[in-house]
C-alpha cells in the first residue's frame, strides 16, 4: 500500500500528491512514469513522475480529475493509500549538455516536464521554458520552473498572464536570436502536436512524452502502440518520449478516443454514487 | 485387459453451451467423489507407467490414482503435491491428451479411452481445498540453505519457488503486475481456470515460506545488480510477454487488439464486470480472432461471452495443424465459434471514424513442410475476401519482453531474443542466473514452464550447495 503523504489542489481540478513508494523513488529518473491502481477494483493508469524524494521514499505526481479514476483519486486524503504503484517505467529522458534547450509544457504536462528541466539545468544547459494554459491559474509550477530556467515564457489563451495565445507563440519568442539545440514538449496531445509542427518548421528537434491508453505498462499488452516514423512502437517500453517530428498524431488522438463512451458511463455512475452519499 | 474396465471415460458434467456462452463461470464442473473413484478404477496401475514419463513434472500418476480410488484422498493429494505445486491448475489447463493421457496404456486398447488423469488430478486438488483441512506444509527448519530471487510469478517461477522452499531456501518472487500468477491470472480466462483457484494454489506456495513482492518490475523498480548482491541465485521466469502483430496495414485502427491486451483487460482487470470494475472492454458485435492456439480459443470464447453475435477464428493452416487443445476447440465449436481455415488477414479496413469495419483476408494453401514440420501456408493469389468485423484480435504468439533483458545485457540471447539456457538445468551464460519457461522456449504451455521451473530448482540447489562446499574447503 502506498500512503498519501501530501495532497494539494494547485489549480481548478488539478492535484499535487506525494505518495510513499520507496522502490520508485530510489530508481526514478526524469521522463519516467508510474502505473497507479488506486483501488482493488480500479484501472491501472499511467502518471508521469513529477519529483522524487529519496530520503522520504516518496514520489510526486500531479494529475487532473478527468475520468472516474482521477476523480476518485482527487477524493483521497492524506493518510489514505493507493492500492498499487508500479515503476519507474519507460525510458528516462536523454539528459546531457545539449547547449540551449527549450522546454514546452501545458496543463499537468508541466509536472512531467519539471524534473527534466531541473536535470537539464543541473548538467549545464541554457534553459528556456515555455509554459501555457487557458488562463493564468491553470499554468502550474511557475515558481519551481522559474528556478531552473534561464528564461521563462508564459502564454495564456485569455491573456490573463504572459503572451496572449498558445505555446507555439511562446516557442517563436523563445527562439528569437538564439539557436535551440533540443526541445521537449509535454502536455495535452493536441498541444504536443502543434508544438512539434512548430518545432519542425523552426528546424528544432523535439521530444514529446506520449500518454496513450495503457494497461500493464511493461510491454506486455501492446495497447499503448503508437505510430512513429511509420513504425508501430509501444509507448510504455519504447517511450514514453518519441521524436515529435515523426509521431503520427492522428493515430494517437484517434486511439485515445477508444473508450470514450465507457469512460463517460463510468464517470457518471461514480458521480451519482458520490453525490448520493453526500 | 479386464473385461470389467469401462471403455470410455466417466462423463464429466459441464455447463450447457447455450448457458455458458453468456457467463464467465467455469465450463467444466468436475467429478463427484463417486465419479472420480469410478474413473480411477479404470487405471491399470501399469508397472512401467508411461504416463509418468509423459508428465513434465513426473507426478506419480498410478500412485495418486490408487490412493484416490481407495478413498484416501488426503494421501492422494500428498502424492500429487510432492511433484506439483499447482495441481488444480495442471488438472485444468495441461494438454493431457498429448502428455500423460496420450501415452496411457488403457487408451491404446481398441475402442478404449485413456484414463481421465487431468480430471482426476483436478478432483483431488479441489477436494483437498474444499475439505477445509489445511495440512501443515512441510516447512524447512533451521538455517536457510541460501537465498534465491525469482523473477516472475507465472507457472515457471511459482514451481521453482515452491520446490526451492521445500528444499530449505529463502525464496522471494518479484512480480511486475499487482497480482501474482502471470499468465494464469492475465491470460487464461475464468471459464477455463477460475482465478480463485490460482489464488488458492499461490497461497499454498506462500505457506511454504515463499515471499511474493508485487508491483516490482525487475530492471526498473529494482536493478539486476541489487538482486545479484542480495541473493545466491536468480531464476528468471518472466514469460515471453510482448505481443506480436502480423504487421499488416490498419494495425493501429481502433478495435484491433492483441490477444494479450484483450485477455488482460478481461481476466486480470475483470473488464467483463465493467462498470463494477473500472477497466472497460469494448462490446463488439462481429469479432475476428487471428490464430489457432489456446490463446486464440480463449480470446474468441471471451469475446462471445462479452456479447458478440459472431466470432470467427481465422487460421492460416487447417484444423489438423492448429496448436489449440482438442478440448478447447470442441468447446469453442459447441459454443458457436466459426472457423475459417486456410485464411490469413492482409489488411484491417477502417471506417470514417478510424474503427475497424472489416478484415481483408486471403486464402492459403499448404505447401512443403517448414521448420516446424508442418506444411507451410502459402497465399493463393487473387483470393482476397472481406470478413465484416468491428473488432479484431491477433493471437499469433509473443516475442520476448525487453524490460528485464535490456537491464541485463550480459545475458546471452538467441536469434529470436529469448534467453539461452541449458535445457536440463536452466543455467544461463551468467553464473548463478537460471531461466526457464516462455522466456527461454518462446510461448509454450503451463506444464512445460513448470517442468523448467522444477529442473531449475534442482540445479539451483546443486549450484548453491557446491559453491558452499567449495567455500568451506578453502
Amino acid at each position: 500500500m502506498h500512503a498519501i503523504l501530501e495532497k494539494r489542489l494547485i489549480a481548478p481540478n488539478e492535484y499535487d500528491m506525494w505518495v510513499e513508494a520507496p522502490k520508485v523513488a530510489s530508481h526514478a529518473r526524469p521522463g519516467q512514469f508510474v502505473v497507479v491502481r488506486p483501488t482493488s477494483k480500479g484501472e491501472r493508469i499511467p502518471l508521469t513522475i513529477a519529483d522524487y524524494d529519496l530520503k522520504r521514499g516518496s514520489i510526486r505526481f500531479i494529475f487532473q480529475a478527468v475520468g472516474k479514476t482521477t476523480h476518485q483519486m482527487a477524493r483521497f486524503e492524506v493518510g489514505d493509500s493507493l492500492s498499487d504503484v508500479l515503476g519507474p517505467l519507460g525510458r528516462p529522458s536523454e539528459i546531457k549538455k545539449w547547449g540551449t534547450v527549450m522546454l514546452v509544457g501545458g496543463g499537468v504536462g508541466i509536472a512531467a516536464l519539471f524534473p527534466i528541466l531541473r536535470e537539464l539545468k543541473r548538467v549545464g544547459n541554457y534553459t528556456i521554458t515555455v509554459l501555457g494554459g487557458r488562463s493564468s491559474e491553470l499554468v502550474i509550477m511557475k515558481d519551481e520552473c522559474r528556478r531552473y530556467s534561464d528564461k521563462l515564457i508564459i502564454t495564456t489563451d485569455d491573456g490573463s498572464e504572459g503572451i496572449k495565445g498558445v505555446v507555439t507563440e511562446g516557442m517563436r519568442v523563445a527562439s528569437e536570436g538564439r539557436k535551440i539545440d533540443q526541445a521537449w514538449a509535454i502536455g495535452p496531445t493536441i498541444m504536443m502536436k502543434f508544438a512539434s509542427l512548430a518545432a519542425k518548421e523552426m528546424g528544432i528537434p523535439i521530444w514529446v512524452s506520449l500518454n496513450p491508453i495503457m494497461v500493464d505498462g511493461t510491454g506486455m499488452c501492446g495497447g499503448c502502440r503508437v505510430e512513429v516514423g511509420g513504425e508501430v512502437r509501444f509507448a510504455c517500453v519504447d517511450g514514453p518520449e518519441f521524436d515529435g517530428w515523426a509521431v503520427n498524431w492522428d493515430v494517437l488522438m484517434r486511439r485515445l478516443q477508444q473508450y470514450k463512451e465507457e469512460e463517460k458511463l463510468s464517470l457518471e455512475q461514480y458521480m451519482a454514487e458520490v453525490e448520493s452519499v453526500v | 485387459m479386464s473385461p470389467k474396465v469401462r471403455q470410455k471415460k466417466v462423463p464429466i458434467a459441464e455447463q450447457k453451451p447455450e448457458e455458458r456462452i453468456r457467463n464467465f463461470n467455469e465450463v467444466c464442473l468436475g467429478y463427484t467423489m463417486e465419479e472420480a473413484i469410478e474413473e480411477g478404477m479404470r487405471c491399470l496401475q501399469c508397472k512401467n507407467a508411461p504416463c509418468v514419463a509423459g508428465c513434465p513434472v513426473t507426478i506419480d500418476i498410478p500412485g495418486f490414482i490408487k490412493a484416490l480410488r481407495e478413498g484416501n484422498i488426503d494421501e492422494s493429494w500428498k502424492i500429487l503435491s510432492s511433484a506439483t505445486n499447482l495441481p488444480a491448475v495442471c488438472g485444468r489447463v495441461c494438454p493431457q491428451e498429448t502428455q500423460c493421457e496420450g501415452v496411457c496404456t488403457l487408451g491404446r486398447g481398441k475402442d478404449f479411452e485413456p484414463v481421465a488423469i487431468g480430471k482426476l488430478e483436478r478432483f483431488v486438488a479441489d477436494w483437498k481445498a474444499g475439505s477445509g483441512v489445511q495440512s501443515a506444509p512441510v516447512v524447512h527448519r533451521g538455517e536457510p540453505k541460501g537465498k534465491v530471487a525469482i523473477v516472475g510469478s507465472g507457472p515457471a517461477g511459482l514451481t521453482a519457488a515452491g520446490d526451492l522452499a521445500k528444499m530449505g531456501y529463502r525464496v522471494k518472487i518479484y512480480e511486475a503486475l499487482h497480482e501474482p500468477g502471470g499468465v494464469l491470472m492475465y491470460g487464461i480466462p475464468e471459464f477455463r481456470l477460475p482465478k480463485a483457484i490460482v489464488r488458492r494454489e499461490i497461497e499454498n506456495i506462500k505457506l511454504l515460506g515463499v515471499e511474493v513482492e508485487v508491483d516490482t518490475a525487475v530492471g526498473r523498480s529494482i536493478t539486476v545488480e541489487e538482486l545479484r548482491g542480495e541473493y545466491d541465485a536468480i531464476f528468471i521466469g518472466t514469460g515471453a510477454g510482448t505481443p506480436r502483430f502480423i504487421g499488416i496495414p490498419g494495425t493501429t485502427l481502433n478495435g484491433v487488439y492483441s490477444a494479450s491486451e484483450f485477455l488482460t483487460r478481461v481476466n486480470l482487470m475483470h473488464a467483463y464486470r465493467f462498470p463494477e470494475y473500472d477497466t472497460p472492454i469494448k462490446k463488439l458485435k462481429n469479432v475476428v480472432v487471428v490464430g489457432g492456439g489456446n490463446v486464440a480459443m480463449d480470446a474468441a470464447r471471451s469475446a462471445l461471452r462479452l456479447g458478440a453475435e459472431h466470432v470467427t477464428v481465422a487460421y492460416r493452416r487447417t484444423q489438423a495443424e492448429m496448436p489449440a487443445r482438442v478440448e478447447e476447440y470442441h468447446h469453442a465449436v459447441e459454443e458457436g465459434i466459426e472457423f475459417c481455415w486456410l485464411t490469413n488477414p492482409v489488411e484491417y479496413v477502417g471506417d470514417e471514424r478510424g474503427w475497424v469495419k472489416a478484415v481483408n483476408c486471403i486464402r492459403m494453401e499448404l505447401g512443403e513442410p517448414d521448420e516446424s514440420g508442418r506444411r507451410r501456408p502459402i497465399p493463393v493469389p487473387g483470393s482476397e475476401f472481406l470478413l465484416e468485423a468491428d473488432g479484431a484480435i491477433e493471437a499469433i504468439g509473443q516475442g520476448s519482453n525487453k524490460v528485464l533483458l535490456d537491464a541485463f545485457p550480459e545475458l546471452k540471447l538467441n536469434k529470436h531474443g529469448y534467453i539461452v539456457a541449458d535445457p536440463e538445468t536452466g543455467a544461463t551464460s551468467v553464473e548463478g542466473v537460471f531461466a526457464g519457461g516462455d522466456i527461454v522456449t518462446g510461448a509454450a504451455t503451463v506444464i512445460l514452464a513448470m517442468g523448467a521451473g522444477k529442473n531449475a530448482a534442482k540445479a539451483i540447489d546443486e549450484y548453491i550447495s557446491t559453491k558452499r562446499l567449495k567455500a568451506a574447503s578453502r
